[in-house]
């Protein structure tokens, strides 16, 4: 069978829950974040695979992957900040341990 | 099975492979060169579609900006050499529930759909339609969302120094 | 001015006196001073309008051929609960209510009058004249009711007003249990008029007093074939209407055996007894029972011969406790209770229309007259008290010196009592025996052995205070009392003597029709001469002081501290209070409340809190539980979505 949406499609969601799998399991922030970033790359794919194999007159899809990709550098950039102020206080980036927005 | 699919289904097996042992591996460094490597994997997936623009924006601001930032800040904040600590049991079993069950579910509905075929036209993203796409002021054009992600990198990098600076207490002498 | 106008002033001066003097009368310091003053001029009015009312129903309308029918003054539509059963307030005006009019307004006049030098000094002297107001109203919106729901109404307002003035010294924890006892045990009375006023009211589907007797005394109206037919444990609903209405009689009256409030009421100040359990409050019951007489008579005599029996068994009952006591006010408050049951005896004695009827004058005659000695002998017993300040037989002696004017009036008024020609009681007594005497002989032989009993004790009280032994030197000087003390018992010696020669039964009688009795000397000889020989057996025993009576007392011995302690009425009812209804009802009840009611509310309270702390454990604050239940809910949603379940 032909290469067609249908398999790329699965690859990325098949990522895209790696990601999330990792998300939840995760005890470091920072491992956390590069979670995260699967998490994007996947839905990037999927952009590029919807423009490709749906519309190829278009090339919207490539542009929406462009920004995501900058933005999505934008926010690691602050979350390593955040990670940075967060180890500041607590003297440890376990997210188990910040947890002060508890009852 | 033509060479095309043979390739495909390699580098899908690599990147998730990778992928799998980034986010399941115990020390931190090695997560991050597991997800360089995913991310690489994914670029070539991007060559893979003829899309050569996104594989190198990918190579260059993901691998070359974003993992090396991640790699800084674990060297900032801890010994990358030592094992972090496991993940809670009440954690991973329901997650790995979860996203098992969300992904078949996922999966089910994606097989079903009827996405339609394609139209015939030729995919041809080149760099001039891009770059005169993304400057272009009339239809179609991405001027805004230009403008506006580069005010929002502005604000990023900002954001970034205020959050992780270190307020200087008065110094007393 | 127009008889609505003056039908409403008559009740309504004394409730202005009453808002006035409650709401400024301790705060007001010119009001303080002029209170009894202010009191006693708005009682003055009421009489004088309330003897101008009488005089206009009995002589100057032309009533008297016609017989004198009851006339509604107003009446104002006030609760109405559809089908035509309402709750009128009106005003309704016929012999009886007439009669009374003048009774209570004047004795509470006299009253008012008496208090301005018995209370003089008190610290609370504007809200004892307060409460003497309200009690004035209440009574005299009881007497105008035109309507079952309103007495009850104005029968709680007297209770109230009542409960007030005999807690009026409330630092005094015995007046408190009196005036507690005196409430409650009028209630519980009142539950059974409640539960009779609602029987009447049901089957006779109206609460208006002439609706109900029109349609109970019809033998062919369907709501007296209604209620004749109802009937529970075998008797009927009529019966039992009736008999629960006169339980709440029973209770204001002091009837055995709800009387036991009567005697710790004389914790109250003595003018206070005079008022209301001397003249008025104490007769309402008698007054009821002859409101409701005609379905009484001619519906329902098994019932009336329970009120002939209950009359006749407290009299008795009363005198022969007042043998032994020797607190005056105690001796005075047993022959109320006496003599209302000599006053419901002769209504139970009684039947309906003309001659038969002769029981129902006698009885409200002897009621006229009764307030007026009556409230004289405890005015006098207030004099007397003032000069001596105690209540106690056992100090006193010999005051006919020192109290010359209340020596003469507390004569005549026990002279009256006893039943002595000319005196007013003579002519009422004789009128309850005569009745009697035609309603059956062992009736009549027990009503002629308790009024010689009564002239007994009464002149034993008599004999005990002023002659007696020596008087012991009276150290505190203010002799006597006040003038304002004085007039009063002047005034009712004056009327004890004379109001026994009113033609009574001309203007009240059963059926309202003029009714011609005439003396029977031959039949008073009977009655005299024993009053005369129980007068003369007390001057033997108490004229002067000697032992005789300790020895009486000895030799009875066991007899003789039984009556003493009132034949152990109270003391059955605390055990039955106490070790039946709280440990069986009241306990059990309280049990129930505190654990299973109580109980369910707090299982409902402490299951929300365990919820709520269940809840509560989901804010962990940990992120990756909250994108855990994130994830969760929207494949929930997406699930629901998809297949359309939503």
């Amino acid at each position: 069978m032909p290469i067609g949406l249908t398999h790329v499609i699965i690859l990325s969601t098949a990522l895209f829950f790696i990601g999330v799998y990792g998300f939840f399991t995760r005890r470091n922030l920072i491992t956390i974040l590069m979670s995260i970033e699967l998490m994007l790359n996947s839905v990037n794919i999927n952009f590029v695979a919807f423009n490709k194999y749906l519309y190829p007159q278009n090339i919207d899809g490539i542009f929406f992957s462009i920004f995501i990709i900058t933005i999505a550098a934008a926010e690691a950039a602050v979350a390593i900040a955040i990670i940075i102020n967060l180890y500041r206080s607590h003297n440890s980036i376990d997210v188990e341990e910040a947890n002060e927005m508890k009852y | 099975m033509n060479a095309q699919e043979i390739i495909f289904y390699l580098i899908a097996a690599y990147i998730l492979g990778t992928g799998i042992m980034a986010v399941t591996t115990n020390r931190i460094f090695r997560a991050a060169i597991w997800l360089l490597f995913s991310l690489v994997g994914i670029a070539s997936l991007y060559f893979w579609m003829d899309l050569e623009f996104i594989a190198a924006i990918q190579i260059v601001v993901y691998v070359g900006g974003i993992v090396v930032l991640i790699i800084f800040s674990v060297f900032l904040t801890q010994k990358a050499g030592d094992e972090m600590p496991v993940a809670l049991k009440s954690r991973t079993l329901p997650a790995a529930f979860a996203s098992l069950f969300a992904l078949a579910f996922t999966a089910n509905i994606l097989l079903h759909h009827n996405f339609g075929s394609a139209s015939n036209v030729m995919f041809d993203p080149n760099m001039d339609k891009i770059g005169m796409a993304m400057l272009n002021t009339g239809d179609g054009g991405f001027i805004l969302p230009f403008e506006t992600v580069s005010m929002l990198l502005l604000a990023a990098m900002i954001g970034c120094i205020v959050i992780a600076m270190k307020i200087k207490k008065e110094a007393t002498q | 001015m127009s008889s609505i106008t003056t039908i409403l002033l008559i009740p309504g001066l004394p409730l202005l006196a009453f808002l006035m003097l409650g709401i400024f009368g301790n705060s007001s310091s010119w009001l303080k001073n002029l209170a009894g003053i202010i009191a006693t001029t708005f009682m003055a009015i009421s009489c004088l309008l309330s003897v101008q009312t009488a005089i206009n129903y009995f002589v100057t309308a032309d009533l008297a051929e016609k017989g004198f029918a009851p006339i509604i003054l107003f009446k104002y539509n006030w609760l109405s609960f559809g089908s035509g059963v309402s709750i009128d307030m009106g005003a309704l005006l016929d012999p009886i209510s007439a009669m009374m009019l003048v009774v209570v307004t004047f004795i509470s006049l006299m009253v008012h009058v008496f208090s301005l030098g018995y209370m003089k000094g008190e610290e609370r002297f504007a809200t004892y004249y307060a409460f003497l107001g309200l009690f004035t109203f209440s009574m005299l919106g009881l007497i105008l009711s035109s309507n079952i729901f309103q007495i009850y109404i104005f029968w709680e307002l007297v209770g109230v007003s009542s409960f007030l003035l005999i807690g009026y010294y409330f630092a005094k924890p015995s007046a408190v249990a009196a005036a507690k006892k005196a409430f409650i045990v009028t209630r519980f009375a009142d539950l059974g008029f409640l539960i009779g006023i609602l029987t009447l009211g049901f089957y006779g589907e109206s609460f208006d007093f002439q609706t109900l007797i029109q349609r109970f005394t019809d033998h062919q109206s369907p709501q007296f074939l209604a209620i004749s037919a109802a009937s529970f444990m075998g008797i009927t609903a009529l019966s039992w209407g009736l008999m629960l209405v006169f339980m709440g009689g029973a209770g204001k009256s002091a009837m055995f055996p709800l009387h036991i409030w009567l005697p710790d009421a004389m914790e109250g100040p003595t003018p206070v007894s005079a008022l209301i359990h001397a003249a008025t409050m104490v007769v309402a019951g008698v007054y009821l029972v002859a409101r409701l007489f005609p379905i009484f008579a001619i519906s329902d005599q098994a019932a009336l011969d329970v009120v002939a029996f209950i009359g006749i068994l407290s009299a008795l009952f009363a005198a022969i406790i007042a043998f032994t006591q020797t607190d005056i006010k105690r001796v005075l408050a047993f022959s109320t209770m006496s003599q209302i049951g000599f006053m419901m005896f002769a209504l139970g004695v009684s039947n309906y229309g003309g001659e038969n009827g002769a029981g129902f004058s006698a009885s409200l005659f002897h009621l006229f007259t009764h307030a007026f000695f009556k409230s004289l002998l405890f005015l006098g017993a207030g004099a007397i008290i003032h000069m001596v300040h105690s209540n106690n037989m056992d100090d006193m002696g010999g005051l006919r010196k020192h109290m010359p004017i209340t020596h003469i009036s507390f004569l005549i008024a026990c002279l009256a009592i006893s039943g002595i020609p000319p005196f007013a009681g003579f002519f009422s007594k004789e009128a309850i025996l005569h009745a009697a005497h035609a309603s059956s002989p062992i009736t009549y032989y027990l009503a002629l052995f308790t009024s010689m009993l009564t002239a007994f004790y009464m002149f034993r009280l008599y004999f005990n205070i002023f002659w007696s032994s020596e008087a012991k030197p009276m150290h505190n000087a203010h002799g006597e009392g006040t003038w304002s003390m004085k007039i009063p018992l002047i005034i009712l010696g004056l009327l004890s003597i004379v109001v026994g020669f009113i033609p009574f039964s001309h203007y009240v009688s059963s059926d309202g029709k003029s009714l011609e009795t005439h003396l029977d000397l031959m039949f008073s000889i009977l009655p005299v001469s024993l009053a005369a020989a129980g007068i003369l057996f007390a001057a033997y025993l108490y004229k002067n002081k000697n032992e005789k009576p300790a020895q009486i007392a000895q030799n009875l011995g066991g007899i003789f501290s039984l009556v003493k302690q009132k034949f152990y009425i109270d003391e059955i009812y605390l055990f039955i209070t106490h070790k039946i209804i709280f440990n069986l009802i009241g306990r059990p009840a309280a049990w129930i409340d505190k654990h299973i009611v109580d109980g369910f509310y707090t299982l409902t309270a402490t299951t929300t809190e365990e919820f709520s702390s269940t809840i509560k454990g989901w804010q962990s604050g940990n992120l990756q539980s909250y994108a855990l239940y994130f994830l969760a809910s929207v494949l929930g949603l997406a699930i629901l979505i998809i297949y359309a379940l939503i």
